[in-house]
């Protein structure tokens, strides 16, 4: 296995992605009608067709039909924009179109409008067809030079592979064989690809080999939908915009970070793909890995592609596991109980789910980035199903004040100094603080500052599939994240799975609950305690 | 929503009510981010005051409008205070009569929000230079809309580049974001050289001379302005080398693009509301150097 850090690699990928996108950009800069001072221009994705597979998906009909179509109202797609779905369904382009337009119907964000559904539906075409069917991918790649003639788009394709794993190195195959992965000159191929990024370091760069095999590395969007989400964007505002936080940014003010993505549902219809990867995998190798990324890293130099990834890639490689895994992790299964008033069963009574089933539906890791800012400093992540709400957020807890000058009695409810970035469901930022109790006494006791994106930007933000969406037709890369960094996630959890592989069966923990005993256990040995959330 | 009058009152006792009327709702003030002046008549108000208000979905604001009542009448500043759940911010709409109404902003200044931007936006008549006017020149941005002088837009438009300055904008201009993304996507693929162009619009229409005369600042070409039925603007068709480069909209919803050796295509390109106007105009609070280089190259070339 090659380091996936070699310079060399890095500079061809750096020269191959200023090649990809010489067709946009370049021709945008010599655009005479665009100014960057001109800031009420959108920016707006060139023409071109997006190919979904897996049409009949969740994801498909609960967030990327809606999305397309939002963009589209936005006034965001270009003109002549075709979507083409591809799937195993004996259906007619105007089939397709019907699901279509139930699933912008029930999920869009913005109203509905005619015209822009209409728009929309003129580009709407079907492909039926097995991934294994090679005439379905020649008939695909017929529908899609006719496209090109119809709608002038141009032989700009993305194709979006909403299927599982199991069924890329199918249908990258397919797409080289038909020639549909080659761009000719002048005109852009481009894949998107959806977490799990395989299950461990070998298999995720198998997959990579698959990937790379038909599409070069600037080329492929493996989409984090976390990164697309305004609120997590607004860490770097928040952090690299600001003069306020950055000075206490570190060692010397910051006691330790707790990032939480805490799940009340539990696995659902997910049963197949649950079973053996478990919540670390799910979670915490993507989401809250690229979110202490984030949170961690030195300020960029830029917020091109480039210039973020290495700095997120600085801070993974620095990433420390504890010394001692059994002390300092924590997993947990749910059993059966009552959840916001609910009765509901246990992980291993789900259909689908085997009774000795050892996978787990809460995890939670410590640990440290070793480098001069943060030496010291945990970093606390957990995540779980069927905990008592459902809320993900990064939590930066300072330090207590060195010395206080009231009485012990004064100060006694008093915690510590916090930061806290809500991700969702409840966007925004609470900054948590001791203020002095009205009164004739000096009792000093906590009360938080909020900032709501719901009251600050209220409504229309949009939502993260539009951002990368549109980042993918324009060929925009920053908020995907690297192969590199994918494999170095991988590096930090494959010693605690392997670990927690001989551990046996995970701790039982009542739904509905805040995760099993051992993790508060090991947080209490360091003498914290996890945020009541 | 709470509905609050005040009658024969002063802008302490506003200020004062409001706090009131909040605590007793148990929500304070947060998340407000500016404040949006409306100057209008009494007729206009309600549709004014609907557009600010929906605006303020996407932008939370304390909106304050301002209502010059007859002069001739006793001196007396009446108001209206709105809090309510289906708006975030909060209303005041403010009837001014008598002396007063030469002095509004003595009103207006203690109501702003501090150290927040303030927007004034004039939906009907607005001063000659906004920026030079006494409230106008409370504000970061200036907002007019030459089509809220029915006949007069477009020469009102030759007043607004005389008395421009920093921070001035019309919805006029506004109006043309669509049409203006839509022909700058299109460049977006090379088109080679343009020769000379036409904008058709309704008569009288205040946007077509300005989208005009952006297209010949860019493009450094005459763009002419046709008449036609509208409604708004219907066309705009660029000469090139050989074909044309168009887009044609008849029915105020869906435009088709076309351009030499490409198919035809629609593209939904909506009339917008006034409320659309006016959340992208309190995007971004900036001053708008396009807009500037437009009117000003407009009014250069009027000849009315």
């Amino acid at each position: 296995m090659t380091d996936p850090g070699a310079p060399v690699e890095e500079a061809v990928t750096a020269a191959a992605a200023i090649a990809g996108i010489s067709t946009t950009e370049e021709v945008v800069a010599a655009n005479p009608l665009r100014d960057p001072r001109d800031k009420r221009l959108p920016r707006v994705a060139g023409p071109c067709v997006m190919v979904l597979f897996g049409v009949t998906g969740d994801l498909a009909k609960r967030k990327l039909l809606p999305a397309i179509y939002d963009l589209g109202n936005r006034g965001l797609l270009p003109p002549g924009f075709s979507l083409v779905g591809f799937a195993r369904r004996d259906w007619k382009d105007q089939d397709f179109a019907q699901l279509t337009h139930d699933a912008v119907k029930a999920h869009a964000r913005t109203p509905f409008r005619e015209e822009v559904w209409k728009q929309l539906l003129e580009g709407i075409h079907f492909v039926p067809g097995e991934f294994s069917d090679d005439g379905a991918f020649d008939a695909l790649a017929m529908a899609l030079a006719e496209i090109d003639q119809t709608r002038g788009t141009g032989g700009n394709y993305a194709f979006y592979l909403s299927v599982p794993p199991k069924f890329f190195p199918l249908v990258v195959e397919q797409l080289k064989r038909t020639g549909l992965a080659d761009a000719p000159d002048g005109s852009w191929r481009r894949v998107v690809i959806e977490k799990p990024f395989g299950h461990n370091l070998q298999s995720a760069h198998e997959l990579n080999e698959i990937t790379t095999s038909a599409f070069p590395e600037s080329s492929i969007f493996r989409i984090d939908h976390y990164l697309g989400k305004e609120t997590v964007q607004n860490i770097m505002a928040l952090r690299f915009a600001n003069n306020l936080y950055e000075p206490i940014w570190n060692r010397s003010f910051v006691d330790h970070v707790q990032i939480t993505m805490a799940e009340d549902i539990g696995i659902g219809g997910r049963a197949g793909y649950y079973d053996g990867i478990g919540a670390a995998r799910d979670v915490i190798q993507n989401h809250l890995l690229q979110l202490l990324a984030l949170v961690a890293m030195e300020d960029p130099t830029s917020f091109e592609a480039q210039a973020l990834r290495r700095e997120k890639e600085k801070v993974l490689k620095a990433v420390r596991l504890p010394s001692n895994l059994g002390l300092n992790t924590a997993r947990g299964q749910y059993s059966a109980g009552w959840q916001g008033g609910e009765k509901v069963v246990g992980y291993l009574q789900e259909d689908g789910i085997s009774h000795e089933s050892t996978t787990e539906t809460y995890a939670a890791i410590k640990l440290e980035i070793a480098n001069r800012r943060w030496a010291g400093v945990p970093f606390y992540l957990r995540t779980g199903k069927r905990l008592g709400r459902r809320v993900t957020e990064v939590a930066v807890v300072f330090q207590r004040a060195p010395h206080l000058p009231f009485s012990k009695d004064d100060t006694e409810i008093l915690g510590q100094n916090a930061l806290v970035v809500r991700v969702q469901p409840d966007e925004g930022i609470t900054v948590r603080f001791g203020s002095k109790v009205p009164g004739t006494a000096m009792e000093v006791r906590d009360v938080s500052m909020d900032f709501a994106y719901g009251e600050s930007f209220l409504e229309s933000s949009p939502e993260a599939y539009e951002r990368l969406l549109l980042d993918v037709m324009i060929g925009d890369p920053p908020l995907f994240p690297h192969q590199r960094e994918v494999e170095l996630s991988w590096k930090i959890l494959d010693p605690i799975e392997d670990f927690w592989a001989t551990q046996g069966q995970p701790e039982p923990y009542e739904s509905g609950s805040w995760g099993p005993p051992s993790a508060d256990a090991m947080m209490a040995r360091d003498g914290r305690v996890w945020r009541r959330l | 929503m709470t509905t609050f009058m005040l009658s024969d009152t002063t802008a302490g006792k506003i200020s004062a009510q409001l706090m009131h009327l909040r605590h007793q709702m148990g929500a304070p003030a947060i998340g407000m981010v500016l404040t949006l002046v409306v100057v209008c008549e009494e007729r206009h108000q309600y549709d004014a005051l609907r557009a600010a208000s929906e605006a303020a979905r996407e932008h939370p604001s304390r909106i304050i409008v301002v209502i010059n009542r007859e002069v001739d009448e006793h001196i007396r500043l009446d108001a209206e205070l709105r809090i309510g759940e289906s708006t975030p911010g909060e209303v005041v709409v403010l009837r001014l009569y008598g002396e007063l109404t030469q002095h509004a902003d003595s009103v207006v200044s203690p109501l702003l929000l501090p150290d927040t931007p303030v927007v004034v936006w004039w939906p009907g008549a607005a001063p000659d230079v906004p920026s030079k006017d006494s409230i106008g020149a409370l504000a970061q941005r200036r907002i007019t809309d030459a089509r809220g002088l029915s006949d007069d837009g477009i020469r009102s438009l030759v007043i607004r580049a005389k008395g421009y300055a920093r921070g001035d904008t019309d919805l006029a201009w506004a109006r043309l974001t669509p049409w203006r993304s839509l022909l700058a996507a299109a460049f977006d693929q090379p088109v080679g050289k343009v020769r000379k162009g036409i904008v058709e619009a309704s008569t009288g229409n205040p946007s077509a001379p300005l989208l005009a005369a952006w297209l010949s600042d860019r493009l450094g070409v005459p763009i002419k302005v046709g008449d036609s039925d509208g409604p708004g603007i219907t066309a705009v068709r660029l000469q090139l080398g050989e074909g044309e480069l168009a887009v044609v909209r008849t029915d105020a919803r869906l435009a088709t693009l076309s351009r030499p050796g490409q198919p035809n295509r629609n593209v939904a390109l909506a009339r917008r509301h006034t409320s659309e106007l006016m959340a992208e105009e309190l995007r971004r609070l900036d001053s708008d150097e396009i807009y500037e280089a437009s009117v000003k190259r407009f009014a250069r070339t009027y000849k009315g």
